[in-house]
């Protein structure tokens, strides 16, 4: 008989996996599925880490209200599922008098939005505070909330402490269709067999139109990938303190150069619309026009310093704000669908979706409740999420204690990052198992420094093989066909 | 018929091109290079050989792969045959640096031996 | 082995320069040197490099990457230097105190007179380099590659595109051929070889392996594996050359594209590096700016023979020995002077034991508890009294002087403590 649950989330990401969080809370039957070998793979896991003010979203639309919220939640959040978060505040920086004006639509645009504590700074006390920065600064926009985060971390923490509470996670497993009883939403059809549920949640990202499609509505809602392009510079060579924004443009919030919750400077977006949702390239085109970007804030930044550079691909929307007067064609989608029953779409949830992932979650659990679900609370609910220890941050003392009841922790896999073999173990034996290269990686953050995993790669394959009882033929770097090894040196033939 | 003929020397890492003046198939003169370079293009074109370094599956050991080496640079016609000699083999740790793992390999009287213990 | 607390020489990395170092600082006289090796066995990556061209400046014999380390492996051991195996050193001070750890003895915590850093040399990146396209799983450094095919025998793909004509690369090139792969070609963005031209020959020539100089891989194509590069010209700045775009069908993209010294543990022990080099700064005897801590081989610079790695691990290692012998021998001269019964503290703490030669030494004190009769300040090594002097009381508000004199000399050079009293007559 096939599974049956409440509640059916599709998607994997900060939203889904938000959501997943939050309803955890409640005596329901909640599956996530998830496509890939792991959640937190899409727009979600290549994106700026930025927990955003708020003053950026035009006033009156959802992305506005929902970043605002959003913010508010962090520090409890990062609280209560253990990731890395860091509120040190956010700049808009002006460079030149032209700019300046701009400073000031922003400042009011945030207060319209509710965004506390922003002001405006001199060029004067911008040098001071990243004596880096452009020396033609002419002033900054300062926005105390604005925060830096693992979104990785954020995700991964999220689904983890789901599970904890009951709910289900299945990887690899992809949406399909809906199970339809005449306008009423049943189930999904995946490719791991049909499940039946009271609701779904779209929340597939790149592909929440298609899930929409699939049910027969909105037809006109299309997401268009904007892909922005990114490089990673080595914190040996140099140090960014803040978060840097330019003058915003008309398409995006603009190339930005940042402080990483890892210590490193992270350079870029840029934007532009590409057909493929699958397509994750970077391009010399891309990668010439961050840099060009990145050094008119900072201009000392040098391409040699790169050690990491990646795509990721904003689930650009086309909804129209639905309150009325605000002409507004980017919206976020968070409403219960009204042409069939049993639907909660979120999608078109581009920047500032991250910040607003834990606000949209809560708006989930009241359009639930406003539809007449009777949520009761678990008792033993469980909101707090035990952090796993991470070698390189503690202390000697606790290294040692740490290598004294596990050994593993003695034993160095990723030099340049200095991550423990005991570390690797735990992820891969976690509640959502690291099964791949890449899932290892986003956890720990081993393989991103400057070696790129040329040094544990092997080491790696071998352990992730080991714990898995799988033949190192099997292992991958993020599932499919993404193998690293093909056969054995002496079994190849010439013959072939 | 004279002809002239350029040689690139690898007995060192210098890498001298040397200038071969030929009447066909006899030498008449090498030019440039070392004594070591004029006796590599004596026997590179008459008969060219080459070191070969590569591995045999070893049982008990710390890797699955033990390295080794011709003693003697082998016929170049003939390493695409050895190699598949060693690679159907098999040998059992301990092994000790040079000790024969295949002796005069494919007749030609070169030993095959391992480049290290293990 | 147990690992002391404290080493004449400690050498980080077991290649040929740390391996060449601690042979070095054992032949110049130290008796405690430890080779620190992150890997499971001493040789470094010599131990991948299976092919011959080692050893022909120094042995002057043409050896396989792994003959050549076995000889300064055996070397090494067989003149009792000591090791540290399976084990990351996580930081180096620079006062000497190296912080190591291992999944065996946990976490070390070792001082020593001199350290050789001798942690050789990285591959560059796909990200160095900036090579454009998504990022599927077969895009690999050629050492990378090296160590699954020659030591762990497993073969990290099929059909190859190597980016780059250092000898790495074109190594691989002809090792992966003769493993049967297939190696579509080597690709260079120089208009000329970045590796010997012998590695040409009998790696590239010899395979029939095509050489494509002044091109470049101009960007990866596969989400998941590697499905083909697209390859294209370059003009005098290294710019593509559009219309000369060629799509190349591979599984692997292996990366031979330069190496740079590692050196994360030098800046952690305050060593300056050179921007040009990548490596410390080092005079003649391979000494950083830090006293005390050496640099020798690929960590310094990137050699192109291993011999040349040799011999800087050799200089290195006598260096270091030197040092380590010089600062041995200043701890012996002095001693600790300490605080015996009823005396608070003693100044100087030490004492240069050939002062003596120069000269009485005058120390001072002051006592714990007054004492209001007559009292003897006693300077002793052990039970024996070495110098004494009577004074009419004692009190802790007045300091008191005694005086060494340079007659007792002999006497001091058989202690290896002088403690101080003051006890009633």
């Amino acid at each position: 008989m096939a599974e049956a649950y409440d509640i059916i989330i599709v998607g994997g990401g900060i939203v889904g996996c938000m959501v997943a969080r939050y309803l955890s809370r409640y005596k329901l039957d909640v599956l996530l599925i998830e496509k890939e070998a792991d959640v937190c793979t899409g727009a979600s896991a290549a994106n700026t880490a930025i927990v955003h003010a708020g003053y950026d979203p035009m006033p009156g639309s959802l992305k506005a209200k929902l970043n605002v919220a959003g913010n508010a939640m962090w520090d409890t959040l990062a609280g209560e599922l253990n990731f890395a978060f860091d509120r040190r505040g956010d700049y808009v920086v002006a460079i030149g008098d032209e700019e300046l004006a701009h400073l000031q639509c922003l400042l009011e645009q945030g207060k319209k939005n509710g965004v506390p504590g922003i002001h405006i700074i001199s060029g004067e006390e911008m040098r001071n505070r990243e004596p880096e920065i452009n020396p033609s600064v002419s002033g900054a926009l300062w926005a105390p909330t604005g925060g830096i985060c693992d979104p990785f971390g954020v995700t991964i923490a999220a689904a983890e402490n789901a599970i904890q509470n009951g709910v289900k996670v299945y990887l690899e497993t992809a949406f399909e269709a809906f199970i339809m009883d005449g306008k009423r939403i049943i189930g999904v059809r995946t490719n791991r067999g049909d499940f039946y549920c009271r609701w779904v949640i779209n929340a597939a990202g790149l592909y929440a139109d298609m899930v929409m499609h699939k049910a027969g509505i909105y037809p006109e809602f299309v997401i268009k990938p904007r892909r922005g392009e990114y490089c990673v510079l080595d914190q040996a060579d140099i140090t960014v303190r803040n978060v840097l924004f330019p003058v915003p443009s008309k398409a995006s919030k603009g190339i930005m150069v940042t402080a990483t919750v890892h210590g490193n400077a992270l350079v870029g977006p840029n934007s532009n619309f590409i057909e493929d949702k699958d397509d994750c390239s970077v391009t010399r085109a891309g990668l010439d026009e961050i840099w060009h970007g990145a050094r008119k804030l900072i201009p000392s930044l040098d391409t040699r310093h790169v050690i990491a550079m990646y795509a990721g691909l904003r689930a650009c929307g086309n909804a129209p704000c639905r309150t009325p007067g605000v002409d507004y064609r980017q919206d976020f989608i968070v409403e219960v669908a009204e042409e069939v029953s049993g639907l909660i779409n979120l999608a078109g949830i581009e920047s500032p979706g991250l910040t607003s992932a834990p606000a949209i979650a809560l708006r989930v659990v009241e359009m639930l409740l406003e539809a007449g679900e009777r949520l009761e609370e678990k008792k033993d609910w469980q909101p707090i999420r035990p952090p796993r220890p991470r070698f390189r941050h503690l202390p000697r003392e606790e290294q040692l204690r740490l290598i004294r009841e596990d050994s593993r922790y003695g034993r160095i896999i990723c030099r340049c990052e200095m991550v423990t073999e005991g570390e690797i173990v735990a992820e891969i034996h976690a509640p959502i198992p690291a099964k791949t290269y890449d899932a290892i990686k986003r956890r720990t953050w081993l393989g991103t420094g400057r070696c790129q995993g040329s040094f544990d790669m092997p080491r790696v394959v071998d352990i992730l093989s080991r714990e898995l009882g799988m033949s190192p033929f099997e292992i991958s770097k993020r599932g499919g066909s993404s193998r690293f090894l093909l056969c054995t040196t002496k079994e190849v033939n010439h013959e072939d | 018929m004279r002809t002239t003929e350029n040689v690139i020397c690898i007995t060192c890492p210098k890498g001298c091109t040397l200038e071969v003046l030929k009447d066909g198939e006899s030498i008449l003169e090498i030019r440039q290079g070392c004594k070591k370079g004029h006796s590599y293009v004596q026997q590179e074109l008459t008969d060219p050989r080459r070191m070969v370094a590569s591995t045999v599956k070893i049982r008990g050991a710390l890797h699955p792969l033990l390295p080794v080496y011709t003693l003697a640079p082998f016929p170049k016609g003939k390493i695409l045959e050895l190699m598949k000699a060693l690679r159907a083999m098999q040998v059992d740790s301990p092994v000790k640096t040079g000790q024969v793992v295949l002796p005069n390999a494919l007749d030609t009287g070169i030993d095959i031996i391992a480049s290290r213990d293990m | 082995m147990k690992i002391k607390q404290k080493y004449d020489v400690v050498v980080i990395g077991s290649g040929p320069g740390g391996l060449a170092a601690a042979i070095a600082a054992k032949k110049t006289g130290c008796d405690d040197v430890l080779v620190i090796e992150r890997d499971i066995e001493l040789g470094g990556i010599l131990l991948q490099c299976i092919h011959n061209g080692f050893g022909l400046e120094i042995l002057k014999q043409d050896l396989p990457g792994p003959s050549y380390a076995q000889r300064f492996v055996s070397e090494a051991l067989g003149l009792g230097v000591e090791t540290l195996l399976d084990a990351m050193v996580l930081d180096v001070s620079p006062q000497r105190r190296i912080f190591a750890t291992s999944r065996k003895g946990g976490l070390y915590d070792i001082e020593a007179r001199s350290i050789v850093l001798a942690m050789g040399c990285r591959e560059r990146t796909r990200s160095q380099i900036r090579l454009p396209g998504p990022r599927p799983a077969g895009v690999f450094t050629a050492g990378t590659a090296q160590r699954w095919v020659n030591v762990e025998g497993y073969m990290p793909g099929r059909r190859f595109v190597v980016l780059g004509s250092g000898d790495i690369g074109m190594i691989m090139a002809r090792r992966l051929t003769l493993e049967g792969a297939k190696v579509e070609r080597v690709v260079e963005i120089m208009p000329y070889l970045n590796g010997l031209m012998r590695n040409y020959v009998q790696c590239l020539l010899d395979y029939d392996i095509p050489l494509q100089l002044r091109h470049t891989v101009n960007r990866i194509i596969g989400n998941h594996r590697v499905e083909a590069v697209e390859i294209v010209a370059v003009n005098d700045r290294w710019e593509p050359i559009s219309g000369t775009e060629e799509i190349v069908p591979c599984d692997t993209l292996l990366l031979s594209v330069g190496l740079i010294p590692e050196n994360e543990l030098s800046r952690k022990a305050g060593v300056l590096l050179d921007p040009l080099t990548g490596g410390p700064f080092v005079d003649d005897h391979f000494q950083t700016n830090v006293p005390g801590i050496f640099a020798a081989g690929n960590v310094v610079h990137v050699y192109d023979l291993v011999d040349w790695v040799t011999e800087a691990g050799y200089i290195a290692g006598r260096s270091a020995a030197a040092f380590a012998i010089e600062l041995r021998r200043w701890e012996n001269r002095h001693m600790p002077l300490v605080a015996g019964e009823n005396v608070r503290y003693v100044v100087p703490h030490e004492l240069d034991r050939e002062s003596l030669t120069m000269g009485a030494v005058r120390i001072q004190l002051r006592v714990k508890q007054p004492i209001e009769s007559p009292v003897v300040v006693e300077l002793r090594n052990g039970e024996d009294v070495l110098v004494k002097k009577g004074e009419p009381y004692a009190r802790p508000g007045e300091m008191i002087t005694l005086t060494i004199p340079s007659k007792v000399y002999d006497l001091v050079q058989k202690a290896s403590v002088l403690s101080v009293h003051v006890v009633q007559r």
